[in-house]
């Protein structure tokens, strides 16, 4: 079946059992993304400290895409520093924005491979962003300015 | 089942008007399609249906042989398609048992229907240029602050943004009605609701997420009584049941083109004569002028009042074709199918471990419009691997999002039916839900 390349064992697993769930104190900033087309809701809040990302807390409700994205966003950005979260961002993003023509680099983005199914799902895709902007948002909120994807919509927005 | 037998001289089930749904479902080419490798199940027309060849053929013959602009030329395709919309006004309006062709008004939808009303109260309380025959304002559509609107929280968006933005521009109040947990309205508090200080009673007809018909008698019964003015919003009855606007009572009603069966970019408001008389225009430009000088213009009477620009011409003709197709088959004919097929889907659906339904659970008062949640699995889940299986079921909040907070889920799975839908289609859907089930459980 098709849409198992969706549902890969890895992004099931990540949504039965989420890594780092719930809010968490101390945070230096905090985020709340809705997806206005489904109501899906996430809240990211970030401890960072000397440039570097002590925690990643999170809360929020909707579909197993969206959550298992918070999950593994949570697993492959703590610990890491601004330069090293840029890199792992922009490389997420740009897998969901490749319409299933990027190969994702394994070694850089971990569990988070198992969406480049998602990415064949435009409906989808927003999905799996959700976490990710929120983060970015909250990430600015503490000063930390995540560098965007080089190469699509955002670049045009600017130079409109 | 057990068989209950009707005395004689009561109406009988055979008395019932019925169709071959095999036979129609040859009249929807898009119903022939595979989606990811199986037959198409359509479970989707509360948000559009499906368009039978007799309609695309019109649609089509309409470009091919008879295109022409509307209203304002002498020449003879221009005639004949102002023949050919001008007759689809009529249409639509035996359609709906109006009193005159001229209380159709064609719009783009059914949200454009509902803001020409809520503009014509807009306008009619700025005063100045707006109002209808230059005159004062009609009193009827003045509203400020101390003034009342009512919907309920059972409304899509486009029956609740249009009277949030005219309270806030007015200083006027917005009210409901509420939900009770079987998924009726609650009239419970009608007398308090609406009151002499009501303005305005906007109502869905049915419920484009709970699939409640609500009974509006009373309601009407009240508004009469205070002097307010009553639009039902139809687009989710209008294409599924008879809809008589005399017999409802109404003053306006709104409904849409493309959910039943005609294309997308028509919708209609419908209004008693004496009332689109009286209100201001909406959108201003050529067609719906009597006279334009450079200090100032007088407006047409209506329907042309608010039909300012080049409209959508192929498409309302393409509505009329949807209305005589409707028509052919019978309105109660497609009623009663689908409420057997509600009885059908309701039964087979409880047998769904960890299914909930949102709404009417027997098929009385209620139309072929089936939302539910599964204990565990988010809808948008739900829908991919409906998809998977070729099952086309819609998901999130249905643009009717209080429904969603008033039930306390973030988001419904709906499946929706039509003259075409089968029995064997609503299997599909729960055999659908059994590998949804397999996948998350």
């Amino acid at each position: 079946m098709q849409v198992d390349q969706l549902y890969q064992e890895i992004i099931l697993d990540h949504y039965k059992h989420p890594h780092g769930r719930g809010l968490r104190e101390p945070y230096t900033a905090e985020a709340h993304h809705v997806n206005p087309t489904c109501g899906d809701e996430v809240t990211i809040r970030v401890d960072l400290e000397a440039g570097v990302l002590r925690d990643v807390s999170y809360d929020g409700m909707g579909c197993s895409i969206s959550q298992a994205s918070a999950s593994v966003l949570h697993e492959l950005l703590t610990g890491r520093d601004t330069d090293e979260i840029s890199v792992v961002h922009a490389a997420f993003v740009e897998l969901m924005s490749g319409r299933g023509q990027v190969t994702p680099d394994e070694e850089l983005l971990g569990d988070a491979v198992a969406f480049a199914g998602v990415a064949r799902y435009p409906a989808r895709v927003k999905c799996a962003l959700l976490p990710w902007m929120a983060f970015k948002d909250a990430a600015a909120r503490a000063g930390v300015v995540v560098e965007a994807n080089s190469g699509t919509e955002r670049s045009e927005v600017k130079t409109a | 089942m057990t068989t209950i037998a009707i005395p004689s001289g009561m109406p009988q089930y055979e008395d019932v008007p019925r169709y071959d749904v095999q036979a129609v479902r040859a009249d929807f080419p898009m119903l022939e399609r595979e989606v990811n490798g199986h037959p198409m199940v359509y479970l989707d027309s509360a948000n559009t249906s499906q368009k039978p060849r007799q309609v695309l053929d019109v649609l089509r013959e309409h470009y091919e042989r008879h295109n022409g602009n509307v209203a304002r030329s002498v020449h003879t395709v221009g005639t004949e398609a102002t023949e050919a919309y001008e007759g689809a006004r009529a249409k639509v309006a035996t359609f709906i048992n109006a009193p005159s062709p001229d209380e159709v008004v064609f719009t783009k939808n059914s949200t454009e229907a509902i803001n020409l009303v809520a503009y014509a109260f807009l306008s009619a309380s700025v005063g100045g240029a707006a109002s209808a025959g230059r005159g004062a304002p009609d009193e009827r559509f003045r509203i400020g602050p101390g003034d009342e609107i009512v919907i309920s929280e059972m409304e899509h968006h486009s029956n609740i943004v249009p009277w949030q933005l005219l309270c806030e521009r007015t200083g006027a109040t917005l009210r409901w009605f509420g939900i009770t947990d079987g998924g009726r309205l609650d009239e419970s508090n009608l007398e308090e609701l609406v009151n002499e200080r009501t303005k305005l009673v906007s109502l869905v007809h049915m419920s484009n997420i709970l699939g409640t018909v609500n009974a509006t008698a009373r309601i009407t019964e009240r508004v009469r009584q205070v002097g307010a003015l009553l639009l039902l919003d139809c687009s989710q009855s209008v294409p599924h049941l008879p809809v008589d606007v005399v017999d409802l009572d109404a003053d306006f009603i709104a409904f849409t083109g493309h959910k039943m069966c005609g294309p997308t970019g028509i919708g209609v408001l419908w209004g008693r004569s004496e009332l689109l008389a009286a209100m201001p225009p909406f959108l201003g430009g050529g067609s719906m002028i009597e006279t334009v000088a450079m200090t100032g213009s007088t407006f047409a009477p209506p329907p042309a009042r608010f039909e300012a620009g080049t409209p959508p011409i192929a498409e309302a003709v393409a509505l009329g074709a949807a209305v005589d197709y409707l028509s052919g088959i019978g309105m109660r004919a497609i009623q009663w199918h689908e409420k057997e097929l509600t009885a059908y889907a309701l039964d087979a659906l409880e047998t769904v471990p960890g299914l909930r339904i949102f709404g009417p659970r027997v098929p009385v008062g209620r139309g072929g419009t089936i939302s539910f949640a599964m204990e565990g699995v988010h809808p948008h889940d739900v829908g991919q691997i409906l998809d998977a299986q070729g099952v086309e079921v819609r998901v999130g909040h249905h643009c009717a999002r209080p429904v969603c907070v008033r039930f306390g889920v973030p988001a419904t799975t709906r499946a929706s039916f039509y003259l075409y839908t089968t029995t064997s289609e609503v299997d599909a859907l729960v055999r659908g839900l059994e590998q949804v089930r397999k996948v998350f459980g």
